[in-house]
């Protein structure tokens, strides 16, 4: 994987809020197909983190590049023009609305005739269609695309975020606590899914507080710790242990 | 196309079932509905004839426009209460301009069509006041609407110290008093196409869809990427325009502007809605299960005219089916769930 050109590289990444450090010089390189997660304690700064990648905070300092070009992201849509993806915790699905209608929310097709020119008329047989493409492409089935989002489990209701920002995000995919809440098997499907992701090329980055988790998919440990990433450490050469104690702070690297 | 496939697979008998009662739940309206004209048409003589059937569609016609501008903003999660005094204010700023133009001297037909006008714009413009006050200003769309539901009602009253207009043209009561084949009178046929209209862009377009999104999950639209508060900024406009049409149309049956119309309309309209049974938390709703809880109203409050009982009893009548249509929702919402 290392011979690989790098599809997301930070240096020196800060995010200071007054005289409040939320971020600290980050430094990091993810490559195509790598699942990359991200741990620390509650306020260790990796929400934040995941907040300038995706455009939603501008960064005090450091640089962002993405596929070797030096980004700027001023709002979420910037970065998602760019191919980022973010599957924030609260899902950002609209329960009412079916399946398609959630995976082309705020980039809804319009019919190629006169009704969409002029009243915005939606291609619906466009939505449907891609829209159970991506869903094929992971694996997912589910009852009908036209039951409305409220009516699937918590499980499934990750898998067409996921879907979602696949879809979407064509470069980096970012997850933020997927597996909250959700029970034995979902957990399994959903780690599944975001395994299945990678191996399609995407990078993933992988937000968790669930060790064992990280451990079944991720390549690669990123701690964070006060602001600072602590240490970046390849998971077949570590363990649970030595993450929790970075995490802690108890362990520090050299 | 797996997906796809599966969806047309022969459902279960257990889903058939469930499916039906879904249906069942959305269409017990429409069986108030017949019921209520079964009632009215055994208690009250001449219920079902030409003559009540046009007032009764007339006085639909107010109620159902702006019903429908309620929709959409009750879908957004949000609430309109000026709705009808937007309406009467409107209708005046409407009746006035004619006025002005008539005695000056101006052609009828051109009076009229400068009274559509400003019938229009000044709804639209009270409904851009709303909408700045609640997506700029940041106030809550109940307190919003109160504020400008006072605010319309005081001016519908300054405009001429509380006199009806009368010096307008007299043909104007062509468009308000007039009924095509003898059966749908002009008002009910404007609210027709206004509903059809509305449908269309609620269930087939993209705006259609951001209203549901706006109200489904506001939070989760803005990070997919909508502009959440243009969008609300625009349906509360859509609000007041369509309140504004109204506003016209009741000047034009009564051949006169009066400051006294359009209270409390919206009483009327949102019962309409809730009939209809669209969530006040946003989310859901549709034109034709409003236009359904509408003529509810409608024949509701008619068919009491006619059976003799006292006007008064109107909005006592409406006030409990209001409740009662809530009630009776969120019992459904409690079993689904």
């Amino acid at each position: 994987m290392e011979q690989a050109k790098p599809i997301l590289v930070l240096e020196h990444l800060a995010k200071h809020y007054g005289t409040i450090e939320a971020v600290v010089d980050a430094n990091l390189t993810v490559f195509p197909g790598e699942i990359v997660a991200l741990v620390g304690d509650n306020g260790a700064g990796k929400s934040t983190l995941v907040k300038m990648i995706a455009g939603a905070t501008v960064p005090t300092a450091g640089h962002i590049f993405l596929a070797g070009q030096e980004q700027h992201f001023n709002s979420p849509r910037d970065a998602q023009q760019a191919g980022i993806e973010t599957v924030y915790q609260d899902l950002a699905l609209a329960p009412h609305l079916n399946i398609p209608q959630n995976i082309f929310l705020g980039r809804i097709p319009t019919a190629p005739n006169v009704f969409g020119r002029l009243f915005g008329h939606m291609d619906t047989k466009v939505m449907l269609l891609r829209a159970s493409e991506a869903l094929e492409e992971l694996h997912i089935t589910v009852k009908s695309l036209k039951q409305p989002i409220a009516r699937l489990s918590g499980g499934q209701r990750q898998a067409v975020a996921i879907a979602r920002s696949v879809l979407w995000g064509e470069k980096l995919l970012m997850l933020d606590e997927p597996t909250n809440h959700l029970g034995v098997q979902e957990v399994e499907m959903v780690l599944n899914l975001v395994r299945r992701v990678s191996e399609n090329g995407r990078a993933v980055i992988y937000i968790s507080h669930t060790i064992p988790h990280v451990f079944e998919i991720a390549h690669r440990i990123a701690v964070m710790r006060l602001g600072r990433i602590t240490a970046i450490l390849d998971t077949k050469s570590t363990s649970m242990d030595e993450v929790v104690s970075y995490i802690t702070g108890t362990k520090v690297s050299a | 196309m797996k997906v796809l496939q599966e969806k047309q697979k022969p459902t279960g008998a257990k889903e058939l079932l469930g499916q039906w009662r879904e249906n069942l739940s959305q269409w017990w309206m429409f069986g108030i509905l017949i019921a209520l004209i079964l009632v009215f048409s055994i208690t009250a003589p001449g219920f079902l004839s030409q003559q009540n059937f046009v007032s009764t569609t007339v006085f639909a016609s107010s109620t159902l426009l702006l019903a429908v501008a309620e929709t959409f903003v009750i879908i957004t999660g949000g609430i309109d209460l000026s709705v009808g005094a937007i309406l009467g204010l409107s209708g005046m700023v409407s009746a006035y301009a004619m006025q002005y133009f008539y005695t000056g001297g101006m052609n009828a037909t051109l009076v009229i069509i400068i009274g559509v006008i400003v019938a229009l714009l000044s709804g639209a413009v009270l409904g851009a006041i709303n909408g700045f006050v609640i997506t700029a200003m940041k106030i809550t769309p109940f307190i919003a609407t109160l504020g400008m539901l006072g605010i319309a009602t005081g001016f519908t009253f300054l405009i001429t110290n509380g006199v009806e207009i009368i010096n307008i043209p007299f043909s104007i009561g062509n468009i308000g008093n007039s009924a095509l084949l003898n059966w749908l009178p002009i008002p009910f046929a404007v609210a027709l196409v206004v509903a059809f209209g509305a449908h269309y862009v609620l269930s087939r377009t993209r705006f259609g869809l951001y209203t549901y999104a706006a109200g489904s999950n506001a939070e989760g639209s803005r990070v997919s990427g909508i502009d959440v508060r243009r969008h609300l900024f625009k349906i509360y406009v859509l609000s007041g325009l369509i309140s504004g049409l109204a506003g016209f149309l009741v000047v034009a049956r009564l051949v006169s502007g009066s400051p006294l119309e359009g209270a409390n309309d919206e009483l009327n309209a949102i019962a309409a809605v809730v009939i209809g049974g669209a969530s006040l938390f946003g989310g859901s709703g549709t034109i034709f299960r409003t236009f359904i809880g509408g003529l509810v109203i409608s024949v509701l409050v008619t068919g009491l005219v006619i059976a003799g009982v006292q006007p008064y009893w109107q909005t006592v009548t409406v006030g409990i089916t209001i409740i009662l249509a809530v009630f009776i929702d969120q019992r459904q919402q409690n079993q689904e769930s």
